[in-house]
């Protein structure tokens, strides 16, 4: 046998109850996952391009009575699902960079350079690692609405959501393990070589960790995808807004139909980013456990 | 002022070789840092602490107040009600969410050529918006006799439902929609654990005579036992901290039904306007969940050292 085995042999394949209880409950799972992963969409789907008279009336009829296409260029433009789809990849991806930037040039200090007051700073966001968010919530908004010193309102602007966001121990701390993991030998031969730290940190650091930035770049994305308290606190203005805050308000106010194929579009992106990377993706989130631990 | 020559001297060329050591680059390095977890993290957690013994509504001036917000949260009858909804809400998730994607996970597992295909359809549901899922789900759960969950359970003569509108079936299908949402991730995390499962063991518990079952139990589980706890210390902090879902879904009805700690701490403040009693509610909840991840902490290790 050339691969690995796992639990069940092949000797256990050849017992009855595992030759079609395998099978069997390999088929009911597929049914099961295949409901709850493409069920919803496929409804969805269905119901983007029904009356909404349909909709309320048959949910569950297979074909609707009237296909009405035109739900769909309705939805992007008077819904305008576009512009807060655009939003929310402002926000991800301001997030993401903010957040990167914080957590490799402040690990690349605690790893590498080695300062004196290194482990002060490290205990300091090592200590923010074991209060959980909600602690902040309301003090964090209230630095929003005026930044202490500076005394300017961030309110209404993508920094508000960027900014906070950079501020996660995890990032760091993972970021410094992987940073310490990096062999000392390399790091004194780029000095010995005359690199300074600017030098060091772009040419030397930062390829060496490609796969933990990918990652960490990869749950910020996720984690501000999915945020709806934070963004729906501190960006009010509706041109600002991240579709996660803007669909439950425009959902009071639209007719059924137009809200179906609003979500539909809303879904469809995410949903083939999804599909063309898989790979990668389920690849990053696998990692991100393996960090945790 | 009136340093000597010598002094200085000294000062500068101390100063000479912390600069040419990169000892400059290093707090330049550190500014970014430094400055967001001022702003962001240090500065909000000690604003925190002090903000829950004053009167704030970011009007009039604050003022000391002494415990006076922490007697009124503690009395506010609201608030048994509230943690009552939060801790079932999160012994429904461990129940509904923990041992399904660890099942998907061993089972997918086992499987050489299809795994893939069932972790892209199980993580299908993380890709949806969350907030899009929960209007999605709403909708689902209509409770006329024509919703989607009424008239498919209305095939097998079950129901209707009142689903939300019901007080004591509204919990229950907000987690279910949570677990749905949250399963296809968890189990992902599971299954790249369990690829650093040493495999010659079950060779060794299969001559032992260990059934499938037994392996599953005996050398699978336990050697992918520090992830199982972590992700549950994770779930569970997660949960506590629940406020999209009941917050869409029923606004924390009917009845309070499902009003959750942190729908009180956003009534409090963005409702009441009363920033005081919002943060000493969150300093309350936020030492819980420091106690139980210490407690959480203490008892694995003990567990594991065994």
């Amino acid at each position: 046998m050339s691969h690995e085995r796992g639990i069940i042999s092949t000797k256990d394949r050849h017992r009855t109850t595992v030759r079609y209880g395998l099978p069997a409950i390999q088929v009911l799972l597929f049914i099961g996952v295949l409901v709850a992963g493409v069920g919803p969409l496929l409804w969805l789907l269905k119901s983007g391009v029904s009356t909404s008279q349909d909709i309320l009336s048959g949910p569950m009829q297979l074909w609707p009575s009237g296909i009405q296409l035109k739900n769909i260029p309705d939805a992007w433009n008077r819904v305008q699902i576009g512009a807060y789809l655009g939003n929310t990849a402002i926000i991800a991806l301001g997030s993401m960079v903010s957040t990167l930037f914080v957590c490799t040039t402040g690990a690349f200090v605690l790893s590498v350079l080695r300062p004196k007051w290194g482990p002060i700073v490290t205990g300091a966001v090592l200590a923010t690692l074991f209060l959980p968010g909600v602690i902040s919530l309301v003090p964090l908004y209230m630095t929003i609405l005026k930044m202490p010193v500076l005394g300017i309102s961030l309110q209404n602007t993508f920094w508000a959501v960027w900014l906070p966001s950079a501020a996660g121990a995890f990032n760091v701390l993972v970021m410094k393990r992987y940073f310490d993991s990096i062999p000392r030998e390399l790091i004194e031969a780029a000095r010995i070589d005359g690199a300074g730290n600017l030098r060091m940190f772009t040419s030397l650091i930062l390829p060496l960790s490609k796969p933990i930035v990918g990652v960490v770049a990869l749950l910020t994305v996720i984690g501000s995808w999915k945020d709806y308290l934070w963004p729906l606190l501190v960006l009010p203005d509706p041109k600002l807004q991240p579709i996660s805050v803007a669909l439950p308000r425009v959902a009071k106010t639209t007719e059924i139909s137009l809200q179906m194929s609003a979500l539909f579009l809303a879904v469809l992106i995410p949903v083939v980013l999804f599909l063309v990377f898989q790979k990668q993706f389920l690849k990053g989130v696998g990692m991100s456990g393996g960090i945790k631990e | 002022m009136f340093q000597t020559s010598a002094q200085s001297r000294i000062g500068t060329r101390s100063l000479t070789t912390w600069y040419r050591s990169g000892g400059l680059s290093a707090v330049l390095f550190a500014v970014p840092l430094v400055l967001t977890f001022l702003y962001f993290s240090w500065g909000p957690i000690v604003r925190g602490l002090v903000l829950s013994f004053q009167k704030n509504n970011l009007v009039t001036p604050a003022e000391w107040v002494g415990m006076a917000n922490f007697s009124y949260v503690l009395t506010d009858p609201q608030l048994p009600q509230a943690a009552l909804n939060t801790l079932y809400f999160a012994a429904l998730a461990l129940v509904f969410g923990f041992p399904v994607p660890l099942f998907l996970a061993v089972f997918v597992s086992e499987l050489r050529t299809t795994g893939w295909l069932y972790n892209v359809l199980s993580y299908l549901p993380a890709v949806v918006p969350p907030v899009a899922a929960i209007l999605l789900w709403t909708f689902f759960y209509d409770p006329s006799a024509a919703g989607v969950f009424n008239s498919i359970l209305g095939w097998f003569g079950i129901g209707p439902f009142a689903w939300l509108n019901s007080q004591s079936l509204a919990m229950p299908a907000i987690v279910l929609e949570a677990t749905w949402a949250g399963a296809g991730a968890t189990s992902i995390i599971y299954l790249a654990a369990l690829t650093g499962v040493r495999t010659e063991l079950y060779e060794a518990a299969e001559l032992d005579g260990a059934g499938i079952w037994s392996r599953i139990w005996h050398v699978t589980l336990p050697q992918i036992r520090g992830i199982i706890f972590i992700m549950m210390l994770l779930q569970l902090i997660g949960t506590f901290q629940v406020f999209t879902e009941p917050f869409l879904f029923t606004g924390g009805g009917p009845n309070n039904a499902t009003t959750t700690i942190l729908l009180l701490i956003y009534r409090y403040a963005f409702v009441n306007g009363d920033f005081g009693a919002a943060t000493a509610l969150s300093v309350l909840l936020a030492a819980v969940l420091c106690l139980l991840s210490i407690a959480y902490h203490f008892v694995t290790r003990r567990w594991s050292t065994t």
